[in-house]
């Protein structure tokens, strides 16, 4: 896939870092305000899907995009049971909110509500792998046609 | 308040129309845009800003998405039939329709409130949803909370589609 031209390749530089600072932010709130893992790992995918739209990628480098992303999306998903399972570990039930009990915290801290920042830490980081993966796939199905 | 859905909804139906008659790929793809923008509104005048959000992110992603996928093919949609199939389609079609709103309408007399839920577990969430988690966000308390298994299956069905994706356009068995 090319890049585009010098325009879109500037604007996209400065609108980056923002979105990804975004994403970041409405991943690590998601219990005090709305958003949320799902929303912020598509803010996350986003910001990486807007600057390989615009710098362009070669074929080798879309491989190695698609092969982290795969597993960094595992990752994500195998955190998330891990979490759930937790509670087994600890001798209650699957998915019982472990921290919530014994250190609540203050409502409206950002760090309270137990193991909800976490959980939303792992669907973030899942959903944003997933989407770029799914973007990069594409982005490589069409290396193989002939423009 | 709810009135104001009404053009709204009409103006996603007229989108969905579009999008399913037009031969070009590309105006079908931005014709599916105004479904998805038109119902980042409606989520707004019915007052859930998480849905909003998730709505408008993943509308915009997904467009970008696709008309990467389509942008310079030039495949169109071919729509050839005869004269007495689309007369039985048309008429398939109207039936259907009729008896969708005539259910509808039964249906609707029947339902609460909008704004009185029937179950009582909606009560108990919003009573003791900050007690019960310590999160002031009370959609991420049910969600990751009270109601995580439904987040673990929503989680699988996005690994899964990707696995999907991912098998089904890789290069090696593609001849």
């Amino acid at each position: 896939m090319q890049g585009m031209s010098l325009i879109v390749k500037k604007i996209s530089q400065i609108m980056a870092p923002s979105i990804f600072i975004l994403g970041m932010y409405v991943v690590a709130h998601g219990h005090l305000t709305p958003g949320g893992g799902f929303a912020g790992g598509v803010l996350i995918a986003g910001c990486f899907t807007l600057l390989i739209l615009a710098y362009g990628s070669s074929k080798e480098r879309s491989l190695v995009f698609k092969e982290k992303a795969s597993l960094i999306e595992s990752g994500g998903i195998f955190l998330f049971l891990f979490i759930a399972l937790l509670g087994l570990i600890q001798g209650t039930l699957f998915f019982v909110n472990i921290f919530s009990r014994s250190n609540p915290g203050v409502p409206g801290a950002l760090f309270s509500s137990g193991i909800i920042p976490l959980c939303n830490i792992a669907i973030g980081v899942e959903v944003a792998a997933a989407l770029f993966a799914i973007f990069i796939t594409f982005a490589i199905m069409r290396f193989g046609e002939k423009l | 308040m709810v009135s104001a859905l009404i053009p709204l909804i009409g103006l996603m139906i007229c989108g969905a129309v579009i999008a399913l008659e037009t031969k070009d790929l590309l105006s079908g793809i931005i014709s599916l845009g105004i479904i998805g923008f038109a119902l980042t509104i409606v989520f707004l005048i019915l007052q859930a800003p998480d849905l909003a959000i998730v709505q408008i992110i993943i509308e915009t992603l997904t467009l970008i998405i696709l008309i990467a996928a389509v942008l310079k093919t030039t495949i169109k949609d071919s729509i050839e039939s005869l004269k007495a199939r689309k007369v039985i389609l048309w008429v398939a079609g109207l039936v259907c329709v009729a008896a969708f709103i005539f259910a509808s309408l039964k249906a609707f007399a029947d339902i609460s409130a909008f704004g009185s839920p029937v179950l009582r577990m909606a009560e108990y969430y919003l009573s003791n949803g900050v007690t019960g988690t310590g999160a002031v966000n009370l959609v991420a308390a049910i969600i990751l909370d009270f109601r995580a298994y439904d987040t673990l299956g929503e989680a699988t069905v996005l690994f899964t589609s990707v696995a999907g994706v991912v098998a089904v356009l890789r290069k090696k068995g593609r001849t």
